[in-house]
């Protein structure tokens, strides 16, 4: 395996544990690094406002990112439109230290994602299903996040995806060496990556959930679920006090698995963001990239 | 022997599966109460240095764990680990446990696409594989501290008594040589 691509594993296995939240502008960072965010997602409109504002949406401004970068130590990741490889190649000349090629953004392309193995940065992309998972890394993700179903800080989707892909992951380790052939083929995905989680039970990179969390409740669900880490976009900065619920949602992914942390880290943390249900919006995000 | 691993957040897996390769007794640490337990040696991981630390204050476990470490616990720290230790941080607006004598700089090697991995020496012993991500260095070190690790004229691996931190991840990699190092510390300290 490629040297660089194996740091940027690393990397991702350095965020395990860890909150990141979107953010749009330095302030916000800041005080996502300070409320204890592992790392940050510069964007310029959080999912929620670019389901309000409909239309085209894009890579954000170099200007802004840069901001972004100079105002924390953390790491910064920034999104691309799927497919968009001439947007990637940009954040890496800014020496972004994740990008996502991501499903929140319009897409640019209906057919191909990005070839991540042509890039040094590492990328995340996000997957609701182990063939989605498997073939991002075959085209060099480094590590892999739910879709869940952004800005709407409604949790179901994230639950459903992790849930599926956990367990197909399951059944892949239950199968005969010989059947493995054929579930490759199933999966629309290479055989070896197939192997891999067959014989270790996980996805040979990290595994993030995202799309949909608001409280510290859900993000201790996500993790009992078994992802590594989660990301929370709309569920901070769309709240009533942001970096109250942004330190509590940190707590709650440390302290998972321990109900009387999690019941005095849930109090009084004010207005949650509104949130919509995902039998009311119209655009399905997660059924962007497949 | 028992080692407790710092869990906040980061690569504390990694050291675990480390110490279980060598038969130790491993377990994590995510609250006070689990700080509180008996241990023989404690590891701060790699992850993010701010958001631990944050952990450390919120969760009341900061003086305790200073205390721990003051009063003579055998304590490895590893990347984000080396900057909990450091008594200063000189491109960052403050330090955090400042019980280890040594000025270190954070993101040394700036971004992601500053990471990489070499082979270089520790405590005489050669060939030993390196991965920095997202690395500081040590500029500085006070008095009692012995250099153990230098890539490139930088100090990446120093020692000042129960003290052992390295700029650098050896849970990353086959190569147990830093953790025996660091068994022989608590053995000696036993």
């Amino acid at each position: 395996m490629n040297e660089r691509y194996q740091l940027n594993k690393e990397l991702a296995q350095m965020l395990k544990g860890g909150v990141i939240m979107d953010v749009t502008n330095a302030e916000q960072a800041k005080i996502a690094q300070d409320a204890g965010a592992c790392a940050v997602m510069a964007l310029e409109r959080i999912p929620a406002d670019i389901r309000a504002a409909g239309g085209v949406s894009r890579m954000s401004d170099p200007k802004l990112i840069k901001e972004i970068q100079k105002a924390v130590t953390i790491p910064v990741m920034a999104k691309v439109r799927i497919g968009h490889f001439v947007e990637a190649q940009i954040l890496e000349a800014l020496e972004i230290d994740y990008i996502d090629e991501s499903e929140v953004l319009s897409p640019a392309d209906n057919t191909y994602h990005i070839d991540k193995t042509k890039f040094s940065v590492p990328f995340v992309c996000g997957a609701k299903n182990l063939g989605e998972a498997l073939r991002r890394i075959s085209e060099g993700a480094s590590m892999i996040r739910t879709k869940g179903e952004p800005g709407t800080g409604d949790v179901v989707q994230a639950v459903t995806h992790m849930r599926l892909i956990q367990s197909e992951m399951r059944n892949v380790q239950s199968l005969r060496e010989d059947e493995l052939f054929n579930k490759a083929k199933e999966l629309q995905v290479p055989y070896d990556l197939l192997k891999y989680v067959h014989e270790n039970g996980k996805l040979p990179v990290v595994n993030f959930a995202a799309g949909g969390v608001a409280t510290p409740a859900d993000a201790a669900l996500m993790m009992q679920l078994g992802a590594e880490g989660v990301f929370v976009g709309s569920g901070i900065f769309k709240s009533g006090n942001p970096a109250k619920r942004a330190n509590a949602i940190v707590k709650a992914v440390t302290n998972y698995n321990d109900p009387k942390i999690l019941a005095e880290i849930s109090e009084d943390l004010g207005e949650a963001m509104v949130g919509i249900n995902e039998e009311e919006i119209d655009l399905l995000m997660a059924e962007r990239g497949k | 022997m028992r080692i407790g691993v710092l869990a906040l957040q980061g690569a504390f897996i990694e050291h675990q599966n480390m110490l279980n390769k060598l038969g130790v007794d491993a377990f994590t640490i995510r609250n006070l109460k689990e700080l509180s337990q008996e241990m023989d040696g404690i590891i701060l991981p790699g992850g993010e240095s701010t958001t631990m630390y944050k952990l450390l204050k919120d969760l009341k476990m900061e003086s305790l764990l200073k205390n721990m470490i003051s009063y003579g616990l055998p304590v490895m720290g590893t990347c984000a680990g080396l900057l909990l230790l450091a008594e200063n941080i000189h491109n960052f607006e403050s330090a955090f446990l400042k019980t280890m004598s040594i000025t270190a700089k954070k993101n040394a090697y700036g971004k992601q696409l500053g990471s990489f991995k070499t082979l270089g020496t520790f405590n005489n012993q050669e060939n030993i594989p390196f991965v920095f991500i997202r690395a500081p260095y040590i500029e500085k070190t006070g008095k009692d501290v012995e250099v153990l690790a230098v890539v490139d004229d930088k100090i990446v691996a120093a020692r000042q008594n129960n003290q052992l931190a390295t700029a650098f991840h050896p849970e990353l990699t086959e190569d147990l040589t830093i953790h025996k190092y660091f068994l022989s510390m608590i053995k000696s300290n036993i």
